[in-house]
């Protein structure tokens, strides 16, 4: 994974709450078997409208997503997570997200980040006023800067440090391999198997 | 301090705890479809890593399989590819595999109950939301995302921060036509969806306990539409009688129902937080809009947005209302329908083709819709036909598909063109969800049968 401790980029405003991952990426774009071409489908049903806010120039570049409340609700599929990011996106920032996609941001490197609504209001404001205001998230600091402004976001140490160090989970996890073998050892005997198959 | 059920079974799951880390929780089983598992795959094969425990997982094909030609090749070649690789997949690193045509194909959340590899206590996960049906049985089951199936196929754990307990107690007793369904749209609509984010919710109260196993399920199904990952419910002798007999029930049954029979809350556990819902006052309930929060019961009328106080919510409903072409003030019961969608992991197992067939028994359909009944499993649709409901739809004029999730997610040929209104017993009525412009009102069975006779949203009491 992509280390991840500063960004700077332009915004892009998306004044929906409730933007569910069948928004982020329509069911039938999720047959590839890849992790790449995803872009595609971002935002595919709003996308056919001149006015959606990724069709405008001024915010074609944006690799800071600003979005409405609980973004990301619905499926778990983390191919929305690859749709933002193979579009482009670094970050995303909003009052609230759905639990699943939040997860799944934060172990592929797309920094989810949540501020409160007055402030993603503000935020709103000024890029629309300004669209090449520039914002620098910087994880080292858990800060989020634009204009004069500079933000604390909240993101805990352990996640901070897999992100800064673009460490995969599961290499972590395989370290405490021992921890798992005498987990086993002791796991029930009643507990169910799939295998052999009874029928 | 006594625990919550679901504190209870996370406990029994720690691998590891260190300060400032994430738990690491063993998975007691992982169920994989052909959609969110290609590029967790990938992985393993890119890392030289393999699946540490084969024997706890299990495949099934749902998302994207035809419901129509079966014993044909799949004629997307998008989708067979995805299909395909599934199948390979399974075959080089040696896991089970329930593949079209197979008895026990279907919906991963209705084949893991029926094979009973579904048990109290456990860990459960799925590159699926849905995955929180299986906490109907006191199982702690959750969705996940492709990089954790990949963890979960390498490791056979996952490293989770311990979520948050809410209880929803629900008391007194549902009145007649009234459903499991219709409780967990009222939750959904008072909670709103994001009411659970951060939290496991367990079902609790008398309305709860009269529940069947298949209609917990039901409830179950929809936490992630509350926003919660994981809802569940402590076992009992419901649960018990389901699982015996089934393929992977315990062979110690009596020592298993000794284990089961602890998984429960301590009286002197305390939750994060506590929502009270009468069943009394439940009605058939619908939505409106386009997120599963949008609801009402059947009786009232569209809401206005200037009546919203709340800002975000108004604009929500503003741009609901539009999309879902209603007007303000208009009775819910004078929407028409063009189809009506019976099945998918919420609703589409034999309980619910029951209770929709005996409404439709010796009568038809309306002419101005059409009606798909897709059961959730290869041995739902087997069950039923032994019964003779596959003939009592068929005379009713709707169509008897074979399983898969189907026009729940549009993600096969089932699907609604642009500006077609469903009456839809699955789970999500986003935009586009069902088909690009397609319109989805979320109801219960019961509704979905009443609704199909008069092609307006009706409830069985309107017939």
């Amino acid at each position: 994974m992509e280390k991840f401790i500063k960004h700077t980029g332009t915004g892009v405003p998306l004044r929906r709450s409730n933007v569910d991952t069948d928004q982020i990426i329509p069911a039938v774009y999720l047959k590839r078997v890849t992790r790449s071409g995803f872009e595609d489908g971002l935002f595919a049903a709003w996308r056919n409208d001149p006015e959606f806010v990724l069709n405008k120039d001024a915010f074609k570049k944006g690799t800071v997503l600003i979005a409405g409340a609980d973004f990301g609700t619905g499926s778990s599929r983390e191919h929305a997570v690859w749709a933002l990011q193979n579009y482009g996106f670094r970050v995303v920032i909003s009052s609230r997200f759905a639990d699943i996609f939040r997860g799944n941001s934060l172990k592929g490197g797309l920094l989810t980040i949540i501020l409160d609504q007055d402030e993603v209001e503000l935020m709103w404001a000024a890029v629309e006023a300004d669209p090449s205001t520039s914002i620098t998230v910087d994880l080292e600091t858990r800060t989020v800067a634009y204009g004069s402004k500079s933000l604390p976001f909240e993101i805990d140490d352990y996640t901070r440090w897999r992100l800064m160090e673009g460490l995969d989970d599961i290499g972590l996890t395989l370290k405490q391999t021992d921890s798992i073998d005498s987990f086993e050892k002791n796991r029930p005997d009643y507990k169910p198997t799939t295998l052999p198959i009874r029928s | 301090m006594g625990k919550t059920l679901a504190e209870k079974i996370w406990a029994e799951h720690v691998v590891r705890a260190a300060q400032g880390e994430p738990d690491l929780i063993y998975i007691d089983l992982h169920l994989i479809h052909e959609v969110t598992s290609p590029q967790a795959f990938d992985g393993l094969r890119l890392a030289g890593r393999t699946v540490r425990r084969p024997d706890l997982t299990i495949a099934t094909e749902d998302h994207n399989v035809p419901t129509l030609n079966i014993d044909k090749p799949i004629a997307d070649p998008v989708s067979k590819l995805q299909v395909d690789t599934l199948r390979a997949n399974c075959a080089e690193f040696g896991l089970r595999i329930h593949s079209l045509g197979d008895k026990d194909q279907g919906v991963v959340h209705v084949v893991g109950p029926q094979l009973g590899v579904t048990q109290p206590g456990m860990t459960i996960v799925c590159g699926d939301s849905h995955t929180s049906t299986h906490g109907a049985f006191g199982a702690l089951a959750f969705g996940i995302g492709t990089s954790e199936v990949e963890h979960v196929l390498a490791t056979q754990t996952l490293p989770l921060q311990r979520p948050k307990t809410m209880a929803i107690n629900v008391e007194g007793s549902l009145k007649p036509g009234v459903t499991s369904k219709d409780i967990i749209l009222a939750i959904i609509a008072k909670i709103g969806t994001g009411g659970g984010q951060g939290y496991v919710i367990e079902y609790r109260g008398s309305a709860i306990r009269a529940l069947s196993m298949e209609s917990r399920m039901t409830v179950c199904n929809m936490s992630i539409e509350a926003g919660a990952r994981a809802g569940l419910i402590a076992p009992d002798k419901t649960t018990f009688d389901y699982i015996k007999g089934k393929p992977h029930a315990p062979e110690d049954f009596d020592a298993a129902v000794g284990y089961w029979s602890t998984l429960f809350t301590d009286s002197d556990a305390k939750f994060d937080v506590e929502v009270n819902l009468n069943a009394d006052e439940l009605e058939p309930f619908v939505t409106w809009g386009t997120n599963p929060g949008q609801g009402l019961p059947l009786n009232s009328v569209v809401p206005n947005p200037a009546d919203i106080a709340d800002t975000e919510q108004r604009t929500a409903a503003e741009r609901a209302l539009v999309y879902m072409g209603l007007e303000a003030g208009m009775p819910l019961k004078k929407i028409a329908i063009d189809t009506v969608f019976l099945g998918s992991c919420t609703n589409g197992r034999i309980e619910d083709l029951r209770a929709a067939a005996e409404v439709l028994k010796g009568k038809k359909i309306a002419s101005t819709l059409r009606m798909l009944v897709v059961p959730g499993s290869a041995r739902v649709r087997l069950e039923a036909e032994a019964e003779g409901l596959d003939k009592v739809f068929l005379d009713a004029g709707a169509e008897w598909r074979n399983a898969g999730c189907s026009m729940c997610l549009g993600m096969n040929p089932d699907q609604l063109a642009v500006g077609e209104r469903s009456a839809s017993t699955s789970n999500r009525n986003f935009e586009g969800r069902q088909g690009k412009g397609g319109r989805t009102h979320l109801v219960s069975p019961l509704v979905a049968a009443a609704t199909a006779l008069r092609g307006t949203l009706s409830s069985p009491a309107d017939l």
